[in-house]
This record gives structure tokens, sequence and C-alpha cells, in this order.
């Protein structure tokens, strides 16, 4: 089993899928931050079999709307003083602003590109996102 | 009347913008404006309506041109992008904000869907939603709406067949949108497959009450329908030319055919027409579809007055 060091103050990313942490850390820009960080993957998971995890020290402050697209499922774990101070289960956010883009061919913002492509949840279980300019659905 | 719609100072972009209460307090309105025009031949005096088309049109531009002017209104018209700084590649944002400065209200039309919605973003004037894409056309419903309502003497209960393009028809969609918003609808979609309404959008009927039924033959919907409402398959909404030629014949609308329809009900077209209905049909009586295009006039005129807050 992999070790890493403990955190006294950070964040600690949990039940990461499988194979998608690689891609959170990258999304997350966590090289470009210059801060600690470590990610672990395929670690083995009561909950989920095989997990990965996402290790950032001396850091409390993340994207929570861009993870909860990236992985609903994650657990966000704020470590302060060495322990666990709150948990976060950040889910689908309700709206996401400049992070998707409408794939609608049609769209408006398929020209004007200096529009941030707005978009809100319209089915959770289906994890379905409307366009709010053109009113295209998209699964994410 | 118009501080009764409860529309000065918003936009219109969506049908679903305004309330089923907001369309009935429209209607009154226009039938006062037919019934006595003089009383609102100086309603806009002073104000300017700019109209701002991308795409070709001639009821739509032209209705709300005319409506402008008998409320006593001018006008400022781009009906071709390609002589305005559209060319020089300025944005929609600049061109809309720039527009605004010398207009009161801004009817625009455009290509791509969500256009509508992104001038009113930038707007600081009110903005009219002159069709987008495939996406809305809310006047035309304004005026489908209040047609349904001076020939049916009202909108509940109908049995609505809509035949033809249904899945780009940007005036289906606004229009059963809107429909379904009233208790007791009954929907007859007669398309073939390839041009059946958006799943997400029959669903949001159903879920509204009404009860929807796809066809692809005319024959089953006709008996039973108050209202047939025919639609052009768009040959601006097609990549393939193929595709389009294959579909724009499916149904034509001809006498024999008009027969099986009940005397009392109405044949509707947004226009313009190609071959969906056969010209011997505009003598039937129940063919209302220009007297449509005349309504839809007064009815911007009601629609203008409120925006404006000046009837």
């Amino acid at each position: 089993m992999l070790k890493v060091d403990p955190i006294d103050q950070g964040i600690v990313l949990d039940h990461i899928a499988a194979g998608r942490g690689l891609r959170i850390f990258a999304e997350l820009g966590l090289v470009e931050r210059g801060i600690p960080v470590a990610l672990l993957m395929n670690v083995p998971s009561t909950k989920l079999g095989r997990k990965d995890m996402i290790k950032i020290f001396g850091v409390l402050d993340l994207d929570l709307t861009k993870l909860g697209l990236l992985d609903p499922g994650v657990t966000v774990n704020y470590i302060e003083g060495g322990a666990v101070a709150r948990k976060v289960n950040p889910g689908l956010p309700a709206r996401v602003v400049g992070l998707i883009r409408c794939r609608n061919p049609r769209c408006i913002t398929s020209t004007e590109g200096y529009v941030p492509a707005e978009f809100h949840l319209v089915d959770r279980a289906a994890k379905e996102y409307r366009c709010s300019l053109c009113g295209d659905r998209i699964r994410v | 009347m118009g501080a009764e719609a409860g529309l000065a100072g918003r936009d219109f972009i969506n049908a679903l913008d305004l309330t089923r209460q907001e369309y009935e307090a429209l209607f009154p309105l226009t039938d006062e404006i037919r019934a006595r025009p003089d009383q609102f031949a100086q309603a806009c005096a002073g104000k300017v309506l700019a109209t701002l088309f991308y795409e070709p049109s001639t009821r739509t531009r032209l209705s709300f041109e005319a409506a402008m002017l008998r409320l006593g209104g001018r006008i400022l018209t781009v009906a071709d992008p390609q002589t305005s700084s559209v060319v020089k590649g300025e944005s929609l944002a600049d061109t809309i904000r720039t527009i605004a400065a010398y207009a009161d209200l801004v009817v625009i039309r455009h290509p791509k869907e969500g256009a509508a919605q992104l001038a009113a973003l930038y707007s600081p004037v009110p903005v009219v939603n002159g069709g987008d894409g495939a996406r809305e056309h809310p006047t035309q419903t304004l005026t489908d709406l209040y047609t349904i309502r001076v020939y049916k003497g009202r909108i509940s209960g109908l049995t609505v067949a809509l035949c033809g393009d249904l899945r780009y028809g940007r005036t289906v969609h606004s229009l059963v949108s809107t429909l379904s918003l009233y208790p007791g609808m009954r929907f007859f979609l007669i398309s073939p497959e390839e041009l059946r309404l958006p799943e997400p959008l029959r669903r949001e009927l159903e879920g509204r009450g009404a009860v929807v039924r796809e066809m692809e033959q005319m024959a089953e919907a006709l008996p039973a329908a108050d209202v047939l409402y025919m639609t052009r398959v768009q040959k601006e909404r097609f990549f393939n030319e193929e595709d389009y030629l294959r579909l724009r014949d499916f149904y034509i609308l001809t006498p024999e055919r008009l027969r099986e329809l009940k005397g009392d009900a109405i044949v509707m077209h947004p226009l313009p027409r190609v071959t969906e209905i056969a010209p011997a049909v505009d003598a039937d009586p129940r063919a209302v579809y220009f007297e449509q295009a005349r309504l839809g006039m007064y009815v911007r005129m009601a629609l203008i007055g409120s925006i404006l807050g000046v009837i």
C-alpha cells in the first residue's frame, strides 16, 4: 500500500471514480498552482472497489462547481489542524457557467465566442443540462 | 389596458415568457385595436422600433413595421445584414447595443438559436424575438393563439392537428408549448419520422396534461381536428438538399382531403407555404391563413404598445 504523509491543513478529495483522478487533477489546475499535491490512483476502497484520491497540501479553496461536474460522487474533506474539519459532497451543480461548450451547431455560442455558455441542470438522474441560450440539452 | 398585460419594459424571447393570463390580457386589447384603430393611431408617436433581420422575412418584419406605423411610431430597418457592419465582423452584442441607442424597442430575427436571448442580455431596451433558428417564434404564437380564439371562441379543450415539419418548425415548438398551458388540449402530431417533434418537448406537453398522439398519415387526424395547422418543410434547416426534396412533398392538403375535415374546423399556416397547401384550398372558408397573417399585425400592435407602456 502506498503511503502519503498526513495533511495538517488542506483538502483530501476522496471517492473519486477510479481512473478519473488524472483528469480532475488537470482540470483543477493543481500543477499550475505550484503547491504540494499527491494523486493516488486505483486505491482499494470498500465503497467503490477501487478509487482515486487527491491530497492537496496547505490549500482550502477549490472550485466545487467544476469538481461536481467532473465527478459528482467525490467527497471533499477539509483538513484543519490534522483533523477533518468538514466534509462536502458537491454533487452536480445546479448552474454551470463557462465550463461546458454547447454542442448544438445552431447555437448562437458557436459563432459569438465571447459569450460564456450557461447551463442549468434539468434532470439530475440523467445528468442532463440545458443551454440557457439555445435550450439544447446535453448529458455530462 | 397595456398596464393590465404587465408587459411594459419586458423582453419577449420565448413563447413561455408570457403566462397564460398575460396572453389573455393581450387579446381583448387586440379586439379593441381592431374595432377602433383610430383611437390608437398616435399611441406610439415619438417612439422608434428597430427591426434587425439576419434572415429573410416578409410577414414578421412587415407586420411589425406596419403595426408600429399604424400606432403612429417610426421604424429603423436592417433587412439585409450584408449592408451593415456585420460584414466587418461586428459581434451581435455590439450591433444590438448600437441599435438600442437609436430605438425604443428592437425586433430581431437570426438563424442561430438563442440569438434573441443573447441580444436581450446586451440590450438596454426591450427585445422581441422575431424567430431564432429552429427554436422559437413567440409572436407567431401570439398570432396563432389570437386567431384560434377569434375563430373558435376559445382555446381550452381543442384538438389541434399539426402537420409537416415538427422537428425544425419553430412556430410549432412555440405554439404547442403555449397551447399546453390550456386545459384539455389534444395534439395530433402528423409528420414523417425524420421530422417528429423533439422528444423533450413532447414530454413537456404530456407533463402539462396534454394528450399527444404521433402519426404519419393525415387521415386519422382530420375528422377529429378543430384546428389543422400546416407547416412548411424548411429548406434552410437542412444540411442536405436530397433530404429536403424527399420530405418537402410528404403532405399536401388538397380540396379532396379537406372533405375529411369538420365543417367548423379551421386550417392555419404560419406562411410562407411552398407545396403543402394546394392553391385550390384557399377558397374554402375554413382556410384562414391569410386572415391569420392580418390578425398578426393587430396582435403585434397590442404587444408593441404594451411593451412600450403606451396603451
